[in-house]
């Protein structure tokens, strides 16, 4: 069957398991045997063996013994990285964006501006058809990121395994999130300065908040600038160790958004960012992280015609960290590996392009234990046909916890069904 | 074609008499009759009044070019889409053709710019089946969104043309990752949106500049989802079923008002003769000194002109290349069958994300498919899109091409060929490279009716041209060299061209295009 992992590369009696295992839960031993092996986006060794054992990589490097009973994989000619990490994706959340009822990514469509408590692993469809399609892509993580108003609401942080639930996000809240620029401005009244002032002021209260928590439960507090859910959920964001990841567009936005966080101490991180290289060393300098998609150069908005084709480049070289995703496109998910390619055709080093895709983003979530091939790290490893940045690669093992994934999805099977 | 009158303004130059219309583009010949209508009846302004005719004088339009200087690129790998390959080969263009294409040797024509094909690939200007680029320009506003006349679900009478900003920020990045034509179509809200228009990917003053010379004539059409999301609190289609019986009524009617005008048009040729016979008797009585002037009726009256139903008469008569937005197989059968019915041709579908279900019978009705590497899923009706659709379809002997419908993915054409020729290899399908080059070249110059002139690197075709860095199926490659209609429009590191827009833009000041 063509969606399972070739044959060729996983042992025969192996493959029969997987065959069989309607929901693996189970890691097994792996080894990954004689392939080129970035343990980091700037680290390769070549001719190496990844040793995988209850789901964690114990051991990566030349040399290295495959224990026994381990499902051998060959990796001859093959490359191995950390699987891909979409940053910002609305996988789970949007399964068909034009109907309402399987778009659950954009709760802020009501009066309401801020949802800073809305979760988005209390909508996540885990069982999306989109998922499978894109963990055969080599994704293996997503950030199911909330959409529009002020204050979106918190993402969360999935893997893309199979079997997996609503219940097993690695990281929920992964970040808050806010817009800031026209769409904001939509929802705040029409003038992007109007939603800064809304942020501003919804952080104080939310202090105020906190500090006055008593006198709020007995009514005794003014009236604050969002429901008691919004201003609890934002404690997290004020005390710096919840991300507000702010989208936003234009070099103005931008720079209100780092004012904001240098003010307030916040981990900030931008999203969009089309004229982000615009304030590269600013960036740089607070050590906020963009995520981005390297294609979007086309002047389409009038709050931010600043845009480049090397956007990504030049944020890297300033030493920005650069995460690479596709801004909420469920069904694209596995073009992130293309959006790479591209940036690095527009002169971003190969190395930080792979970055963009799995160090950057568990960085910037705070999730330590996956996006490298290290000794210690939750095993979730793609093996490659060729340059997982080239078009003509596919990934042809998908290891997400430690085991092997299905490859069938949706499509492989209608292409089954209509050869 | 006459693009610089609108259909109003011409009628009122005829209306006003003689004097006044020597300023139209094509006056009548001087035996014409004084009377009312020139005697081509439908729409005076068409593209082709007289069906899809390719005539010596098109191709011409096409493949000269007094503004063309010569351009030699030597030494690199040339890929053809004719199946011919050549390795460290040799192209020539002069005078906005091709004039020879191989390995050589060849002598460099006196004033040529040379090009060091040494490492790079050439391969003929892609070709986009599907566009909006012009009609929904950067920047988005409702000032730059002319793509949907969405009041009505037929407005044939539309054309993009009319819409068409050449100044569109958009166009020159489109250039920049290789295209040199497109089809700019209308939006997929009406079911019959308007006439398409055939570009080439240059930015333009007037859309005069930049209209493909002598390209047929194209109409939009869209089923399914679309439509009937915009007019379903609109009156309507609601449906699918409603939306078919529109199609189906709207073919009636053009059948009847093309029935009317023929018969007006027989009974005005029975008049004129008419008319003449009783000259000749006026003129016999009178050399016979007779008094006496035979009696002659009225003039038969023109039926009403209505310009959406002369596109559509002309549809049924085979003169308009049909282009049609479609995703669902059952759809695609219907739509088949309805032009069936009405007796006209599709010419490809476009997205078409089901045609792998019912290949066989599209590419027995010879109709192409215009279909993306891997969009899915965004609807309903694109949620069973395959990535190995295009490969199906071709390795079935079926024409397909990949189209963009994005000014994103326009940019990078070659790209999304690789990707789907990747899907199909991948799947067991044989597919050559040649083929997958043709996805973006040979085929869609054959759905927009100008292969007989571009899609291919051979001698005589027009000089659309591609200097790519490196393979042009790697995500890594660049295009270094963009020649349309043999003029060298683009290099990489010279900048894009700037339009009118981007003047002052600080990016633009910057090197917006990156290095």
């Amino acid at each position: 069957m063509r969606g399972a992992a070739p044959l060729g590369l996983v042992t025969v009696a192996v493959a029969a398991t997987l065959a069989v295992a309607p929901r693996p839960a189970r890691a097994d031993t792996i080894a990954i045997v004689g392939a080129t092996v970035y343990t980091r986006p700037d680290r390769k060794l070549d001719d190496a063996t990844v040793v995988i054992v209850d789901g964690k990589i114990t051991a990566v490097g030349a040399g290295v013994a495959v224990p026994a009973g381990a499902t051998r994989i060959d990796g001859t000619g093959k490359i191995v990285t950390a699987g891909l990490i979409e940053a910002d994706s609305s996988l789970g959340l949007v399964t068909v964006d034009a109907e309402p009822s399987a778009n659950d990514g954009a709760p802020a469509l009501d009066a309401d501006k801020v949802h800073a408590a809305f979760r988005v692993v209390d909508a996540y469809d885990a069982d999306a058809l989109t998922i499978p399609v894109a963990r055969a892509g080599g994704v293996t993580s997503a950030v199911a990121v909330p959409r529009g108003a002020l204050v979106a609401g918190q993402s969360a942080w999935f893997t893309l395994a199979d079997g997996v639930t609503a219940d097993d996000a690695v990281a929920a809240p992964a970040a808050m999130h806010a817009s800031l620029g026209n769409a904001a401005s939509d929802a705040s009244g029409g003038s992007r300065g109007r939603a800064i002032e809304m942020l501003r002021a919804l952080l104080d209260d939310a202090a105020t908040y906190a500090r006055t928590r008593s006198a709020y439960d007995r009514n005794q507090s003014r009236e604050l600038a969002a429901d008691r859910l919004d201003l609890e959920a934002l404690q997290p964001v004020l005390r710096g160790r919840l991300p507000l990841v702010v989208a936003a567009e234009s070099e103005g936005d931008i720079r209100a958004a780092l004012r904001l966080a240098k003010q307030r101490k916040l981990r900030l991180a931008i999203s969009g960012g089309t004229e982000a290289w615009k304030v590269a060393d600013e960036l740089a300098r607070a050590g906020v992280a963009v995520i981005l998609d390297p294609t979007d150069n086309l002047p389409r908005r009038l709050e931010a015609p600043d845009v480049r084709d090397d956007n990504a480049a030049v944020l890297a070289a300033a030493g920005v960290p650069v995460a690479i995703a596709t801004m909420g496109d469920p069904d694209a998910a596995r073009t992130i590996r293309q959006l790479a390619g591209n940036a690095v055709a527009d002169g971003m080093p190969w190395a930080q392009a792979l970055a963009a895709l799995t160090t950057v983003p568990a960085a910037l979530y705070g999730v330590k234990d996956r996006g490298t091939v290290e000794k210690g790290q939750v095993a979730d490893v793609v093996v490659w046909s060729g340059d997982p940045l080239e078009l003509s690669s596919r990934a042809e093992v998908v290891i997400i916890g430690g085991v092997v994934q299905s490859l069938v999805t949706h499509q492989t099977e209608l292409f089954d069904r209509y050869r | 074609m006459l693009r610089s009158a609108p259909g109003a303004l011409l009628v009122v130059l005829v209306a006003c008499g003689s004097q006044v219309r020597s300023t139209a583009t094509s006056p009548p010949p001087p035996d014409a009759p004084k009377l009312d209508l020139p005697e081509s009846w439908i729409d005076p302004e068409d593209d082709l009044p007289h069906g899809i005719t390719r005539t010596p004088a098109d191709r011409r339009a096409a493949l000269d070019n007094p503004a063309a200087t010569p351009i030699v690129v030597r030494g690199a790998t040339i890929l053809t889409a004719t199946g011919a390959k050549y390795a460290g080969g040799v192209i020539v263009l002069e005078g906005g053709h091709i004039t020879y294409v191989g390995k050589g040797p060849v002598e460099t024509p006196a004033g040529a710019t040379v090009i060091d094909g040494q490492g790079k690939f050439v391969t003929p200007g892609i070709i986009d089946a599907h566009s909006h680029l012009g009609v929904y320009a950067a920047p988005g506003a409702g000032a730059t969104s002319d793509g949907n006349e969405m009041v009505a679900p037929v407005t044939a009478q539309a054309r993009a043309e009319y819409g068409y900003w050449p100044q569109d920020p958009q166009i020159p990045r489109a250039m920049a990752g290789g295209v040199t034509t497109a089809l700019i179509l209308p939006g997929s809200a009406n079911l019959i949106g308007g006439r398409g228009f055939t570009v080439q990917m240059k930015p333009g003053v007037t859309s005069d500049d930049v209209a493909f010379p002598g390209a047929p004539p194209t109409i939009k059409m869209a089923c399914g989802e679309n439509p009937k999301r915009v007019y379903g609190a609109k009156g309507g289609p609601q449906t699918r079923m409603a939306e078919y019986a529109a199609f189906r009524a709207a073919f009636a009617d053009a059948a009847a008002y093309d029935a009317k005008w023929r018969g007006y048009q027989r009974a005005r040729t029975a008049w004129l003769a008419k008319r003449a016979r009783a000259a000749e008797l006026d003129a016999a009585a009178a050399a016979a000194g007779k008094p006496g002037r035979v009696k002659v009726e009225a003039a038969p009256e023109p039926p009403a002109r209505d310009l959406g139903k002369d596109t559509l008469a002309a549809v049924l008569r085979g003169e308009v290349l049909v282009q049609i937005h479609c995703y669902r197989a059952d759809e695609l059968a219907k739509m088949v069958d309805i032009a069936d019915e009405y007796g006209f041709q599709i010419r490809s579908f476009h997205h078409a994300l089901e045609a792998y279900k019912v290949r066989e019978r599209l590419i027995a009705h010879g109709i192409a498919i215009n279909t993306w590497a891997d969009w899915w899923g965004f609807k309903l009706e694109a949620f069973d899109g395959i990535p190995e659709n295009a490969g199906l379809y071709t390795e079935s002997g079926g024409r397909a091409t990949i189209h963009s419908d994005s000014a994103i993915g326009i940019q990078r054409l070659n790209q999304e060929a690789a990707k789907a020729l990747a899907s199909a290899r991948a799947a067991g399908l044989v597919i050559t490279d040649d083929q997958a080059l043709r996805w973006i070249t040979a085929n869609p110059a054959w759905v927009l009716g100008i292969d007989d002139v571009t899609g291919t690197l051979e001698v005589g075709k027009r000089a659309d041209v591609v200097v790519w860095s490196g393979d042009p199926f790697s995500v890594y490659s660049k295009a270094e060299d963009v020649v349309v209609g043999g003029e060298l429009l683009y290099q990489r590191g010279a900048g894009r061209p700037e339009t009118d827009y981007e003047l002052g833009n600080s990016a633009g000041d910057r090197g917006a295009e990156g290095k």
